[in-house]
């Protein structure tokens, strides 16, 4: 490859890609995120490159692995341009039939398109389905036409003239103005303005200064991160670059967690991609600008994607928080100045440069700007990346796009804002979502984690699920976090198992308060919202386990399964499937469980196909209290 | 084993020695190994200058590091939030059911180690299970031991990698050290 060294260079390598890019009319864009990765997109691309060279259309006809759009329960995802055609959950063996009828013939293949659950009309174009229609993607919307280990892909679309655009047409101070005016605040959960952040690190003295990526993603349920730093790494590091030479740093980090091996992978590539084309490393464009991007991975830890604890990462050591009297913005990474964001933050900053502070206001709320990535999951219709702007209501995310609850189930709760955020019910539906609106009825943005409950979820064992994540994953530095976190988890399981009094109740939200108040990290500080929000909200389902019941029937040591004389027909089906052989019975005669046995595993609720396994709730004399440590 | 240090030389190498690398080289040693016997440990002790007692603190404190070798096949089942309330618990119970050991711990054959995670990064395909590279997502627990059963017999797929991380006697499981 020969380096690019100017502005003109940059802007003339973009037009032979175009050039180049004229002669091929069509593209098969298959998505090779983690998620059709999984289903087997691999094999699809495979074929389609097989089936292309067979047909002799390769000079016509290119194939592209691209990043994700958000869609991946559908997947794997085919989208043929020009036409936009979207196939949805492609195997395989499809993909010749797409060639010869589709891609030769110019036949669509009614069989693979999205089928709209409501019109049962089948939908040709991508951006005609509803999950799609309804969204805002700024920062999304290229992962389908890109392949993200490309970097021409991302130069073709206008890569790197933000870069240009910030080294050659803007001071720092400028660059830093616009970040502040665009109103860009941090979208790892806190919400802090961006400008602001930049500033204090610009303005401490120092030789050297970092920036740092933080794409751990330790929020379970939440894949924003991922699709983002998978499907078009370029864009967070076009972003790095613009931060470093609006603060002054000249070293730039991306701590990427070690689960997303993809993710590193194509973040290391495209770094490596940048140096051969001399877009990093010494005087960038021959602006005078040197920089450099390292890729550390992180080991497993959640409480390590807490800025001062990540910093300690990164320097190889224990991933643990620090008291912060003083900003790391002013003491970070080896003791120097540095300025921590999230993977979204960051992409968000050449849009921002390239379209103006202005344009980037007209997006969102009053005080919350632009779109967010939502990780829509849970019984839900269409789950998946959802973006949108700031202020957009939960019913039009949950229901417009997110195509509501699933099975005819009642809609119970959301829960937003990953382990430290809240659980709100039906009558916030209407709720604009953004930062300030969340945290006003108790539970906040988080890293954008969004997951929807319906009747069969229990609010106490959603309770206790976070308390017992956040009490395994605290770093045990402070003991209100430590010894607190794990109290509380005692309480949670003796209230799932029917053995909590109203008393117990009153010390866990006495506990709460305690732990939000004296921990040192945010960790420590939030973990009580799950259990706060849901005691706020759901008082009643607490009532019941108190009383001995669980109200969606979730709660093991709370229930009790039987079979009805009525209705079973002696399958055996039941009894093939219990794990504990707690089932007895001949063929063709009535089946009957030991509940002395029975683990309330639920098998035989599932498998029976005549309904006549029962399940009740009621405090049960011989408790088998199996989630009890 | 002087094969085995040159390995680790080689990764220590990489990282031309520094010594903030350390979680990168352990990370790469795990990958090697799928463990960190305790030779490897003492030899980035030895190299890098840095005191066991912090590199075992390192090894500790984080979830991708085992002080114990670990089965032919790596089976992490996913319990983050959205797993979670789509019956993810169940597919542990399932495999735990299926193998006869518990979350966390190796089948005597050294065939299987069996974790759980908090989220894989395929939400939307919950609930996910992942043995070695491979994804398994909408799986209903019905499902598990079948898949299980194809990692046990198609040893034909096992890579050298593979072949080779199966434990050797110089591998002594590391002294009992402080488990999170
Ligand atoms: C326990 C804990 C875990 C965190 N994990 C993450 C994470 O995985 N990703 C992230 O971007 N921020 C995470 N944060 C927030 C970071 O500390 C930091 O505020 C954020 O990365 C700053 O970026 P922003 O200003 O762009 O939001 C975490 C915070 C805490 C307390
Ligand atoms: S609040 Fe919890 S996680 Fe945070 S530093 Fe204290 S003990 Fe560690
Ligand atoms: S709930 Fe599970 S353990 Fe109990 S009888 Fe049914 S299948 Fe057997
Ligand atoms: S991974 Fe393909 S749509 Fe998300
Ligand atoms: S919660 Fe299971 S993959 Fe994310």
């Amino acid at each position: 490859m020969t380096k690019i060294t100017s502005r003109k260079e940059l802007e003339q390598y973009r037009k032979n890609l175009q050039k180049q890019k004229g002669s091929k009319n069509i593209t098969i864009s298959v998505c090779a995120g983690t998620g059709c990765l999984a289903l087997k997109a691999q094999e699809v691309v495979d074929n389609f490159r097989e089936e292309i060279k067979k047909h002799k259309l390769s000079a016509n006809v290119e194939v592209k692995e691209a990043g994700c759009p958000g869609f991946c329960e559908k997947g794997a995802l085919v989208v043929i341009h020009p036409e936009e055609i979207n196939y949805i959950k492609v195997q395989p063996e499809d993909v010749a039939e797409i060639v010869s009828e589709t891609i030769v013939k110019k036949k669509v293949i009614p069989r693979l398109l999205y089928t709209d659950p409501h019109s049962t009309k089948p939908i040709k174009k991508e951006s005609d389905i509803p999950f799609y229609k309804h969204q805002k993607r700024i920062l999304l919307g290229n992962n389908m036409k890109i392949d993200s280990k490309n970097i021409d892909d991302y130069i073709l679309y206008g890569g790197y003239s933000a870069l240009a655009k910030a080294l050659f047409d803007m001071k720092p101070e400028e660059v830093l103005e616009e970040v502040k005016k665009s109103n860009l605040r941090g979208r790892g959960g806190g919400g802090f303005p961006t400008g602001r952040k930049w500033e204090t690190t610009r303005n401490a003295q120092s030789d050297k200064k970092y920036v740092i990526v933080n794409c751990d993603e330790g929020d379970p349920g939440a894949f924003m991160d991922r699709a983002l730093m998978e499907g078009n790494p370029h864009l967070v590091l076009e972003g790095l670059m613009i931060g470093g030479y609006a603060i002054g740093a000249n070293e730039g980090f991306v701590y990427v967690r070690q689960e997303y091996p993809l993710a590193v992978e194509n973040t290391e590539i495209a770094i490596k991609k940048l140096e051969e084309l001399g877009l990093l490393g010494k005087n960038i464009l021959g602006s005078g600008f040197d920089f450099t991007i390292t890729v550390h991975r992180g080991a497993g830890a959640f409480v390590s994607g807490e800025s001062s604890a990540l910093m300690s990462a990164i320097e190889g050591r224990v991933g643990e928080p620090r008291p912060k009297y003083i900003h790391t913005a002013v003491s970070g990474l080896w003791n120097k100045p540095t300025c921590l964001n999230n993977v979204e933050t960051w992409a968000n900053v050449p849009l921002i440069i390239n379209n103006g502070a202005a344009w980037f206001q007209k997006i969102g709320t009053e005080n919350s700007k632009g779109t967010k990535i939502f990780s829509l999951v849970g019984k839900v219709n269409n789950t998946g990346l959802v973006e949108v702007p700031m202020g957009t209501t939960l019913r039009e995310i949950i229901y417009t796009i997110g195509g509501g609850v699933p099975n005819g189930k009642k809609f119970k709760a959301v829960q937003t804002g990953g382990p430290s955020g809240g659980c709100l019910p039906e009558k916030y539906l209407d709720l604009p979502v953004d930062f300030d609106e969340l945290y006003k009825v108790g539970s906040m943005m988080g890293s954008g984690g969004m997951i929807v409950m319906d009747e069969d979820t229990c609010m106490v064992d959603i309770a206790r699920y976070f308390v017992n994540f956040l009490s395994q994953e605290s770093c045990g530095k402070c003991i209100p976090c430590r010894e607190g976190l794990r109290h509380m988890l005692r309480i949670l399981n003796d209230l799932t198992t029917g053995e909590a009094t109203e008393d117990d109740v009153k010390l866990l939200e006495e506990l709460s308060e305690v732990v939000q108040l004296s921990s040192l990290c945010a960790l420590g500080q939030s973990a009580p919202n799950p259990v706060l929000s849901t005691l706020q909200y759901f008082r009643d389902e607490y009532q019941a386990h108190i009383n001995g019941e669980c109200p969606a029937k979730v709660c093991k040591g709370l229930l009790t399964f039987t079979i009805d004389a009525a209705k079973c027909t002696g399958c055996g089906l039941c009894m093939k499937n219990c794990p504990v052989e707690a089932i007895t019975g001949e063929k063709k005669t009535v089946h009957h469980i030991n509940s002395d046995i029975c683990i309330k595993c639920g098998n035989c609720y599932e498998v029976c196909k005549f309904n006549a396994v029962q399940k009740a709730t009621g405090k049960q004399k011989k408790v088998v209290s199996v989630e009890r440590r | 084993m002087i094969q085995e240090l040159r390995e680790i030389d080689e990764i220590i190498d990489e990282y031309q020695g520094q010594k903030n690398a350390l979680i990168q080289i352990l990370l790469k040693i795990q990958e090697k190994k799928h463990w960190l016997p305790k030779p490897a440990l003492l030899w980035v002790s030895e190299r890098l200058n840095i005191p066991m007692a912090q590199i075992l603190q390192i090894a500790t404190f984080y979830k991708a590091f085992s002080l114990e070798p670990h089965g032919e096949h790596i089976i992490r089942v996913c319990l983050g939030t959205a797993c979670h309330v789509r019956d993810g618990p169940k597919i542990l119970e399932a495999a735990e059911q299926h193998l006869g050991i518990k979350s966390g711990e190796t089948t005597p054959d050294l065939k299987f180690t069996l974790e759980s995670v908090n989220c894989l990064g395929c939400c939307a395909l919950g609930p996910v299970m992942m043995v070695d590279t491979n994804y398994h997502g909408k799986l209903r627990p019905s499902e598990v031991p079948e898949i299980l059963e194809q990692y046990r017999t198609d040893t034909s797929a096992l890579t050298n990698e593979q072949q080779k991380r199966k434990p050797t006697a110089q591998h002594q499981p590391a002294s009992p050290v402080i488990s999170r």
